[in-house]
């Protein structure tokens, strides 16, 4: 397992590369964007931004995606850098509440961002202040094999009964409709909250995130019924507890599976793996009741200033640079990924631009994701709970019984 | 003159023992106490500690995923001890003088020696549903195809097993060097008594081998209770918490990305304590009988 290796790897790297303390004028920056095309995207944020203050040095210490996620907790309190990477919502609440994240409403105001970043205000707010400045963000949906779809004469589904029509022509092809790896189980969470926005709504969709509505209630109880209904009419891949969300792209890929409800960073992979564009699409995952307004997933990356850092002045400046309409064209061009501020351009990419035009017109709200709305630990139990139900659907009121005895002692 | 010696003697045992005893305590003895204390507190590891008292016990007792984990300790204690009756096995087995008998021990060494993260990695795609051999395998017999690890029933059966793998071994080069050590002339005088296969196994064998068995016993149950690698890596406790054991349930709930519920975890690891507890009581009390035998 990879990830275990770098993950011990990125502990001992971080102890040792946070044992040397900064100088002054030196800004150091703990970002996870090990991958390629994130870390591509940060050396050229962190080029361009030396080049227009060339009194401050920029140093760099690239964490490992999982192990971030632990040494975060380390570094905020004892070593803290002076910027770090994290996530919008709920996911930042455990850091602004225990005083590791430093409030940055003051640049919010001095570069009018709350004009310019209006989009993501909302979740980078607690308490009425701003805790960070969002740098990118994607959209979920639905990605699809085109060719299967045109050689079976399906249309892109618009709203529920057409999408089950599709996916009873895909499975009498031999096609399975959606392919998922829900080894990890956050794949899970996804389907989950389309579900739940498309049945309930964003509004009900928070609520339950934030815990202040019953899990036993019937209008969750009538998404899981939604849910059940794919289960039953086999949408989904088997065996795929067994898989990571990775090992789930190789059905589609291979022509075996049809769809996938992802986040637009499963596009790369599929290239990768010899998917065109004429194969690949996107739609938007389909309506099922047509009162409730469409609301999307859109998760958003963040920048912040740990409480700790050293030098925060400077950390200013940088944030304030990435909060630019230049700076968030070109990290997203790089990234693949789509940029906040509302005068920045949107990359050609065509699964960008359907995003982009998706996410504009949407008026139900956007969610950031399951583990992100909802408290980790919630969170946890939750995608535990709808990974089992996907198996075992009969188990619902058990499972949701003990979701409601989480919730009750989670949110106390 | 008699006072010095005295002080030789008494002191002289303390000062080398007290290196030990000072890390023991300082990396043993130390954090259990601090465990239990901190078992005591809803804490995130991050902000203020709160006192809750017996709290997390409370609801360790009401908590569903616990017992799986505790139901699944027990079935790896069972299991597990299946590793010395298979080592004893292979190590019969290779005790014989046969051409290049040297490299055949190596080899079924070999999985000993290569770490547990690669074993858990090897019989990961071993199971594998779309590509593994167990499932090529069982389709030869019109069998399968099974998901062992995603199935709830079978999935801790199927991490024994790959932790089996590596056990037999150890419990293997333990018998052997055990064997070695076998009195020839004990086995001659069984012979003449028209000792032979299972008998002399029995009576002769086995009894001689007394303290290669209580060796493999002890760190067959260490490897039992402490088996966590292979739960991490083969399903990260999955499907829905069914292969969870309690080492990797305190982890889930202390330290991973959903986690950091200091207090819980505490407890968690204050139980498995207790657990190990009732063990290393026994082996205490057996080696403080066999000290006192001789």
């Amino acid at each position: 397992m990879v990830t275990k290796f770098k993950t011990t790897i990125a502990a001992l790297a971080a102890s040792t590369i946070l044992a040397t303390s900064a100088f002054a004028g030196e800004l150091v920056i703990n970002t996870d964007t090990s991958d390629p095309a994130p870390k591509a995207a940060f050396e050229q944020l962190i080029a361009d931004f030396e080049a227009a203050n060339p009194d401050i040095t920029v140093k760099w210490n690239l964490f490992d995606h999982e192990g971030y996620k632990t040494s975060i907790r380390n570094f905020l309190t004892a070593d803290a850098p002076d910027l770090a990477n994290w996530y919008a919502g709920n996911r930042m609440l455990p850091y602004v509440n225990a005083g590791l994240f430093e409030d940055v409403s003051d640049v919010w105001d001095d570069n009018g961002l709350n004009e310019t970043l209006a989009s993501a205000a909302g979740s980078m707010t607690i308490d009425g202040k701003k805790w960070g400045v969002p740098y990118t963000y994607y959209q979920w949906g639905v990605y699809y094999r085109k060719d299967i779809f045109e050689a079976n004469s399906i249309e892109v589904p618009t709203n529920w009964e057409e999408f089950k029509a599709a996916g009873a022509t895909l499975t009498a092809a031999g096609v399975t409709p959606i392919t998922i790896g829900t080894k990890y189980l956050w794949t899970a969470g996804g389907v989950f909250d389309y579900l739940n926005l498309r049945t309930n709504g964003y509004d009900f969709h928070m609520a339950l995130t934030k815990g202040e509505v019953e899990w036993t209630d019937q209008r969750v109880v009538d998404t899981m019924n939604n849910w059940k209904e794919l289960i039953d009419a086999g949408f989904f891949l088997e065996n795929h507890t067994s898989y990571s969300w990775q090992e789930a792209l190789a059905p589609m890929v291979a022509g075996d599976a049809a769809m996938y409800v992802m986040g637009n960073f499963a596009v790369a992979p599929l290239r990768e793996a010899g998917l065109t564009d004429d194969q690949l699409g996107f739609f938007q995952f389909p309506m099922i009741n047509p009162d409730v307004a469409m609301a999307e997933e859109a998760p958003t990356d963040t920048l912040h200033i740990p409480a700790n850092a050293t030098n925060k002045e400077d950390a200013r400046t940088f944030l304030a640079f990435l909060a630019s309409a230049e700076a968030q064209t070109k990290i997203n061009e790089t990234l693949g990924q789509l940029p906040i501020h509302k005068d920045s351009t949107v990359g050609d990419d065509k699964f960008l631009q359907a995003g982009y035009s998706m996410l504009s017109a949407t008026d139900g709200g956007i969610a950031q994701f399951f583990d992100r709305d909802a408290p980790a630990e919630m969170a946890k139990i939750g995608m535990e709970g709808f990974q089992e139900f996907m198996v075992k659907p009969d188990r619902l009121d058990a499972i949701l019984a003990r979701l409601e005895k989480t919730r009750l002692r989670v949110y106390k | 003159m008699s006072t010095s010696r005295f002080n030789q003697r008494s002191i002289a045992p303390v000062l080398f023992l007290a290196p030990a005893i000072l890390f023991f305590m300082f990396y043993v003895i130390f954090p259990i106490f601090q465990s239990m204390q901190i078992s005591l507190y809803d804490w995130d590891g991050l902000g203020e500690k709160t006192y809750v008292g017996m709290d997390n016990y409370v609801e360790l007792m009401d908590d569903e995923a616990f017992y799986t984990s505790l139901k699944n300790n027990v079935i790896w204690l069972v299991l597990y001890m299946l590793a010395i009756p298979a080592g004893l096995f292979i190590a019969l087995f290779l005790n014989q003088t046969v051409f290049g008998m040297r490299l055949y021990k190596s080899l079924f060494f070999f999985p000993f020696v290569i770490s547990q993260v690669v074993v858990g990695l090897v019989f990961t795609w071993f199971y594998d549903p779309s590509f593994g051999l167990l499932n090529v395998i069982l389709a030869w017999v019109g069998l399968g195809p099974v998901t062992i690890l995603g199935d709830e029933t079978w999935v801790t059966y199927g991490i024994i097993f790959a932790g089996l793998w590596p056990q037999t071994a150890y419990c293997m080069i333990l018998y052997i060097t055990g064997l070695n050590a076998v009195d020839p002339e004990q086995i001659e005088a069984g012979r003449l008594d028209n000792a032979k296969g299972w008998n002399m196994l029995w009576y002769i064998i086995l009894p001689q081998l007394k303290p290669a068995t209580f060796i493999a016993i002890v760190v067959t149950v260490i490897g039992a209770l402490r088996s966590f690698d292979l739960v991490s890596i083969m399903t990260a406790g999955g499907p829905w918490g069914s292969s969870r054991v309690l080492a990797f349930y305190m982890y889930e709930k202390a330290f991973s990305e959903y986690g950091f519920r200091m207090g819980y975890g505490a407890a968690i690891a204050v139980v498995l304590f207790l657990i190990m507890m009732i063990y290393i009581t026994f082996f205490l009390v057996k080696m403080y009988r066999d000290e006192k035998g001789h």
